[in-house]
């Protein structure tokens, strides 16, 4: 027999979490239902989808959002704070599936599938977010960067849970932008995605965070051409010197060569024409 | 367990395993072999239900998590005297040839003209894209859904069964 809990808050779910780890913990169901497709019955499952703490966007001190881990697409969409402060974010959630996937899916679940194409972590990357987990012991917030540990991997214990995401203010008049490369259609696999943000000042480049999604086994964030960036006006010379740098940062994931080159150059040229835009 | 659950507008309880997809609980234990499965995986739409409102893949919802929500199937749309109006449409525009998509598109249509009653074409292609048709090529159904929006005050989009209305 194989047991579903419905925990009515949260201190029940890491209760319920601390007492059965092999229980799946279960939020829109669309990455587990098809990866479980064939497999059999679950030990267990532990229903969070709909908990009102985890479903909830509030604010936080100085503009930025707390988004509960349950936060559906549909819901990011509809929220007009969001659209405003990070359209990044709103940009990348826009292109999730289709409207079945995007009324169920949430961001909690794509960070803990944490997929090289999860759509929504290059923006939550680029926007300097911060994961908060919690179990029966305490809670924890990890910067989102080190949250990602590898291939599928992030920082979750056993008997963690992710609660929510802290997106913090973006800096006044930064850029925001996304791009996805794939087929352009719904429910297409990105080919590759980038998700930047950066402000000027005084015509040079203040700060900049620039996020790639499916050009390693995890998202991850350009440093390198970041670096070479910094303090820059943004120019051909300056957009050159970041793809170069990119060259020698990224090992995109496919082992067929001349896709990683083209996914490489795909890169260099978004990348290329984000520092062009500033 | 026991899952109490307003189905078309009829509140049910429900003995069952959790885990279950719904897709299979509808058509297993309900009888309501309307909704469709195609891939089993939540890319073709077939199994479309209206959960709370909102579609979604039936394939893909355990069904412990209807747990005091109000479902409404294809079964569950037309009214008890005539077809919805996006079901008339789909059958006069040839919306609908093979039949399995048919249950899903129309659900799916219905939401999209509730949520966004004004929506451009271009806007509905959208809204529809998470439901896959092999034998139209969508010009049909995608007449069919504006030829409803063209005819429907907005009010009898909203004509359907909806649970609560007893
Ligand atoms: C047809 C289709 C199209 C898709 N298209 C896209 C796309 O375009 N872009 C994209 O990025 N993704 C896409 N996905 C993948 C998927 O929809 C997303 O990753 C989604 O955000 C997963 O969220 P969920 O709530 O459904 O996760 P679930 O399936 O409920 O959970 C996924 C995993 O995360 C764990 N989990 C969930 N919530 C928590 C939590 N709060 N704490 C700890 N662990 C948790 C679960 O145990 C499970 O292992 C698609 C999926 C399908 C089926």
């Amino acid at each position: 027999m194989s047991e579903f809990i419905s925990p009515r808050n949260l201190a029940s779910s890491l209760e319920a979490r601390a007492k059965h780890p092999e229980y799946v913990p279960i939020a829109g169901g669309t990455d587990h239902m098809v990866a479980s497709k064939d497999r059999g019955a679950p030990a267990g499952m532990i229903n969070l989808f709909g908990l009102s703490e985890l479903s909830e966007v509030s604010e936080l001190e100085g503009g930025g959002l707390r988004i509960g881990a349950c936060v559906t697409y549909a819901r990011v969409l509809d929220d007009e704070r969001v659209a405003s402060r990070f359209p990044v974010l709103s940009s990348a959630c826009r292109e999730v599936g289709a409207s079945q996937i995007q009324a169920r899916g949430t961001l909690g679940g794509n960070i803990a599938t944490s997929s090289p194409v999860g759509d929504s972590l290059p923006a939550l990357l680029a926007l300097g977010a911060t994961i908060c987990v919690a179990s029966v012991d305490g809670e924890r917030r990890i910067p989102y960067e080190e949250f990602l540990l590898g291939y599928r991997k992030v920082d979750l214990a056993g008997n963690e849970l992710i609660v929510a995401i802290e997106v913090p203010v973006q800096h006044k008049g930064a850029v925001q932008t996304w791009r996805k490369v794939g087929t352009r259609r719904a429910q297409s696999i990105s080919k590759l995605t980038m998700a930047a943000v950066a402000h000027l000042d005084d015509g040079k480049i203040a700060g900049i965070r620039i996020a790639l999604g499916a050009v390693a086994d995890r998202t991850v964030r350009a440093k390198a051409a970041e670096a070479a960036l910094l303090g820059q006006s943004p120019n051909d010379e300056s957009a050159t010197r970041a793809i170069k740098a990119l060259a020698g940062e990224i090992v995109p994931i496919d082992d067929v060569r001349s896709n990683a080159d083209y996914r490489l150059g795909v890169a260099q040229n978004l990348v290329r024409r984000f520092v062009l835009s500033l | 367990m026991n899952i109490d659950v307003t189905i078309n507008g009829e509140s049910r309880t429900i003995e069952t395993e959790g885990h279950r997809r719904l897709l299979d609980v509808l058509r297993e234990e309900l009888g309501l072999v309307g909704t469709k499965e195609g891939c089993g995986e939540g890319e073709c739409g077939a199994c479309t239900v209206l959960l709370n409102g909102e579609p979604v893949n039936s394939c893909l919802v355990p069904v412990g998590q209807l747990q005091g929500a109000s479902l409404t199937t294809i079964e569950g749309m037309a009214g008890s005297e005539s077809l919805h109006i996006i079901q008339d449409t789909l059958i006069r525009y040839g919306g609908a040839q093979c039949g399995i998509c048919t249950p899903g598109v129309a659900l799916c249509a219905k939401w999209a003209l509730e949520k966004e009653p004004d929506a451009s074409k271009e806007r509905l292609r959208e809204l529809l894209a998470g439901n896959i048709c092999r034998c139209t090529g969508y010009q049909a159904i995608v007449d069919a859904i504006v030829a409803a929006q063209e005819s429907a005050p907005e009010t009898s989009l909203k004509d359907a069964k909806e649970p609560g209305d007893e």
